[in-house]
């Protein structure tokens, strides 16, 4: 089968000029990946790392110094208006929707725009708002709806003409945990009912564990990780924190199979242990916590993207 | 005396301020530049045809005092607002000039003071280059007198100041009622052009038009100045134009101060 | 899928039609718009007619004949403004995102941007205009004919062309000039004020700008003096009055040339 997206040696350059002189900045370095239809891939890596880059090169808005990249079989920069009929890309920072009309309108709009028969129109468009909750503000002008609410209506606009490959710009940011919970579950049974394609990407560890059967990293332009989640977790050896709040002082819970304690807070009142994926499970871990004190209440940190990769760089050499 | 030295300070660091602002503007500047030089060799031709039509003398103007003009005026464009466009109405909208009143530092102040150190930075990369590129390739005739540039200096932040204050108080200052001041702005844009007589001198306007441009302070904004430096006004007439400017200054200053007040006063019952 | 043209324009005359609705749906400011609009019209005229308070003469033509040179500018530079005006304001799209969001459409990059807006508000500024060459049209003793209609008809159609080509040329233009509004201005704003003189006061470098390169005089001023049998300037040709439509081609292949480039030089590169 023909991959949905396939890169070989992509780079981009850009000069910049600080001050009085000019160098190249390698925005995206040498990538080649290769993506299969169906997958849901999670790309991650700090800021400026060159994850919009990618996805500008991957959408045609950006032509590449040099090396090859092919969406969906097709070549971005010249193909752009047929590509577009086979993309969705919801960016989290930018709208693609009309701002000052009722989502409807937009609705309606970009069914016209991909030239969609108002039969089949209408029924994605009624599938798209049952599934994603949004009849109470059909009639709403896009720029009066909550972020919670825009982000809905963004996914739907980029999944009205039910593309192969959608993108995933940050999504989820600034959303509040129950809207990032009910948007990533829809996006799992898109896929399911669908097969649809998924590239995510986000600085938010727990869109990539729901969301995503394959994971790359991207540091200062190079690929840096290209595997599935326990794999990034072995390898960069990132840990999560349980943070469990106690009834009373307690001694340091140290010598729990799997953990290591981090601190104490209170008297012990608070206790911080980290652990890993491989190693043990949150409910295990908090049995064994519970054996030796009564639990008020718990918290779990999860490690941060730039913790992550961070990691795997230092690993990398 | 402390006390003063203090508020002369902080409006100097005000005026530094916007001054510095500009710097980050040079390509705009180079744009202008541009503009400029365009509007001017049309002008330059239209007006030249006028004068010769009149006879090679009209309203005291000759070609070489109305090439003058020309350049003057569109040198001066960079300085003097004609867009009505200014910081305090975005502040208004926004709300932030609550905050503005909370500072020790009057608001009509600092916003004309914030205009003024932007508007003489202007001078420099786009006032004297109109001025100079118009002197080089057409000609100008300017006046031998010394003392009619040093007047002249005077006059044109005279202008500058009248302008400042002007827009403060006409796009400005309704907006503590109204806030959505656009169509305000749009309004001045028009008119303060046409009166400031930057297309055509306030001279060649039918008497009627003539007299009704002088009861506003459009012309202390740019008719005066580019008269005193040209030379076009010379002795007592530049001084009486000076002292009109000076006059201008006040009162719209003053008016402008007591509606800040009560434009305060009607904000802080809003409660915003 | 066989689509009809009209199906295809469908998306284009949604967004126009949705933008249209938004700007009036205000009413109250949307009156003062006008207004605001109507009064720019109106200084501009009087700009032009106090000269003719001061002399009889300008260029070789009276204030009548000017009147028709006027309206005719106007008209055409009003109409163009009101559904291109937006495209010379790329800077703003850029910033937004905007045309970020255009790559992602099956459409092209250029009629998204056109489409995206209008300026309903200009209609009262283009009123000015029509009346200005209405009345041009009806005082001048124009010897009217089959062939005079036709270029009447030629040169408003080309005249709106070669504004708007003017717009596009803006927009294209200001992909690589940073803070470029004030340039692209120059020209066309400065090319609105061109079109409506009597551009046989020019002199030659002028000409060289807005008569042929930046084709402002065979918008109005050209057809203007074939309409009335007036040859001026007498150094070209009468007939060039009826060459607004080439003019109007030249205007929009600089047009596109610049979009193109303007577009490339965002992509940043070759292709």
């Amino acid at each position: 089968m023909d991959p949905i997206i396939e890169t070989g040696g992509l780079t981009r350059e850009f000069r910049v000029r600080s001050g009085v002189r000019r160098h190249t900045v390698l925005a995206v370095d040498d990538l080649s990946v290769r993506v299969e239809p169906g997958e849901a891939v999670g790309y991650i890596g700090a800021n400026g790392a060159g994850k919009s880059t990618t996805i500008k090169m991957l959408t045609g808005i950006m032509v590449p110094t040099r090396g090859s990249v092919t969406t969906c079989g097709l070549r971005p920069v010249q193909d752009r208006r047929r590509l577009a009929r086979q993309v969705g890309v919801v960016f989290g920072q930018r709208s693609q929707l009309w701002w000052d009309l009722p989502v409807r309108e937009s609705f309606r709009i970009l069914a016209a725009i991909h030239s969609l028969p108002s039969t089949a129109a209408r029924e994605r468009t009624d599938e798209l708002v049952e599934r994603l909750e949004m009849a109470d503000f059909l009639a709403t002008p896009v720029r009066q709806l909550s972020l919670g609410q825009r982000m809905r209506a963004e996914v739907a606009a980029a999944l009205l003409h039910s593309p192969r490959l959608v993108i995933l710009d940050e999504p989820t940011i600034g959303l509040d945990v129950l809207s990032k919970q009910r948007l990533r579950e829809f996006l799992v049974a898109e896929r399911r009912a669908h097969g649809t394609t998924l590239l995510l990407t986000t600085h938010d560890m727990g869109d990539v564990e729901r969301l995503c059967d394959r994971i790359l990293v991207i540091d200062r332009g190079r690929l840096a990780y290209d595997g599935d989640l326990p794999g990034l977790s072995r390898t960069a050896g990132a840990q999560r924190v349980l943070v469990v709040d106690l009834a009373e002082p307690t001694a340091d819970l140290v010598a729990i199979a799997g953990t290591t304690h981090l601190g104490s807070e209170g008297h012990g009142l608070r206790q911080r242990l980290s652990f890993d994926a491989e190693s043990t499970t949150v409910p295990r871990l908090l049995a064994s916590v519970a054996e030796r004190a009564e639990v008020l209440d718990l918290t779990v940190e999860e490690p941060d993207i730039e913790d992550v990769v961070r990691r795997i760089y230092a690993a990398r050499r | 005396m402390r006390g003063v030295t203090r508020t002369v300070r902080v409006y100097w660091r005000i005026l530094v301020a916007g001054f510095r602002r500009q710097s980050a503007y040079v390509m705009a500047a180079f744009g202008g530049l541009v503009a400029n030089t365009t509007f001017g060799l049309l002008k330059v031709a239209i007006l030249f045809a006028t004068v010769r039509a009149a006879g090679g003398e009209l309203e005291g103007y000759d070609v070489a005092l109305m090439s003058t003009y020309i350049w003057i005026s569109q040198g001066l464009l960079g300085s003097i607002n004609m867009s009505g466009r200014i910081e305090i109405a975005d502040r208004i909208k926004s709300g932030d000039v609550a905050v503005d009143f909370l500072r020790p530092l009057d608001v009509q102040g600092a916003a004309i003071t914030t205009e003024v150190g932007r508007a003489v930075f202007n001078l420099i990369p786009r006032g004297l280059p109109s001025v100079l590129i118009g002197g080089i390739f057409v000609g100008m005739a300017l006046p031998a007198d010394p003392s009619a540039y040093a007047l002249g200096a005077v006059s044109v932040l005279l202008a500058i100041a009248v302008s400042a204050a002007t827009v403060y108080l006409l796009v400005g200052v309704p907006g503590f009622w109204i806030v959505e001041t656009r169509g305000l702005q749009i309004l001045y844009m028009v008119v303060s052009g046409f009166l400031a007589g930057l297309f055509v001198p306030i001279w060649l306007f039918p008497d009627v038009l003539e007299v009704a441009a002088q009861a506003t302070p459009f012309p202390a904004t740019m008719m005066y100045p580019v008269d005193v430096i040209s030379g076009r006004a010379a002795g007592l007439d530049a001084v009486a134009l000076v002292a009109a400017q000076v006059a201008w200054l006040l009162g719209v200053l003053a008016v402008g101060q007591l509606l800040t007040r009560a434009g305060r006063r009607h904000l802080e019952v809003q409660g915003g | 899928m066989a689509e009809s043209a009209l199906s295809r324009l469908r998306p284009y005359r949604e967004v126009l039609a949705s933008r249209a609705r938004s700007q009036t749906s205000y009413r109250a400011s949307f009156v003062l718009d006008l207004v605001s609009s109507l009064l720019i019209g109106v200084v501009e005229l009087a700009e032009v007619s106090i000269l003719f308070h001061n002399v009889v003469r300008l260029g070789g033509l009276e204030f009548s004949q000017i009147l028709l040179v006027f309206g005719l500018a106007d008209l055409c530079f009003s109409l163009a403004d009101m559904t291109f005006g937006h495209c010379d304001n790329l800077p703003a799209y850029l910033r937004a995102g905007t045309l970020d969001v255009f790559y992602l459409r099956p459409q092209p990059l250029l009629m998204q941007l056109v489409t995206s807006d209008l300026s309903l508000r200009r209609l009262a500024r283009a009123l000015v205009g029509l009346v200005a060459l209405v009345v041009g049209l009806t005082i001048n003793d124009i010897a009217w004919s089959v062939p005079h209609a036709v270029l009447l008809g030629l040169a408003i159609v080309s005249g709106y062309a070669t504004f708007a080509a003017m717009f596009v040329w803006a927009g294209g233009a200001q992909f690589f000039l940073v803070e470029g509004a004030e340039t692209t201005n120059a020209f066309v704003y400065g090319g609105r004020y061109a079109a409506t003189q009597a551009a046989s006061v020019w002199t030659r470098p002028l000409w060289v700008v807005f008569g042929f390169f930046f084709p402002m005089a065979f918008t109005a001023f050209l057809p203007a003096m074939w309409l009335l049998g007036v040859h001026e300037p007498d150094w070209l040709p009468h007939w060039l009055g009826w060459c607004a439509p080439v003019a109007a081609v030249w205007a929009w292949a600089l047009a596109l040339l610049s979009w193109r480039w303007g577009v490339r030089h965002y992509q940043g590169g070759g292709g």
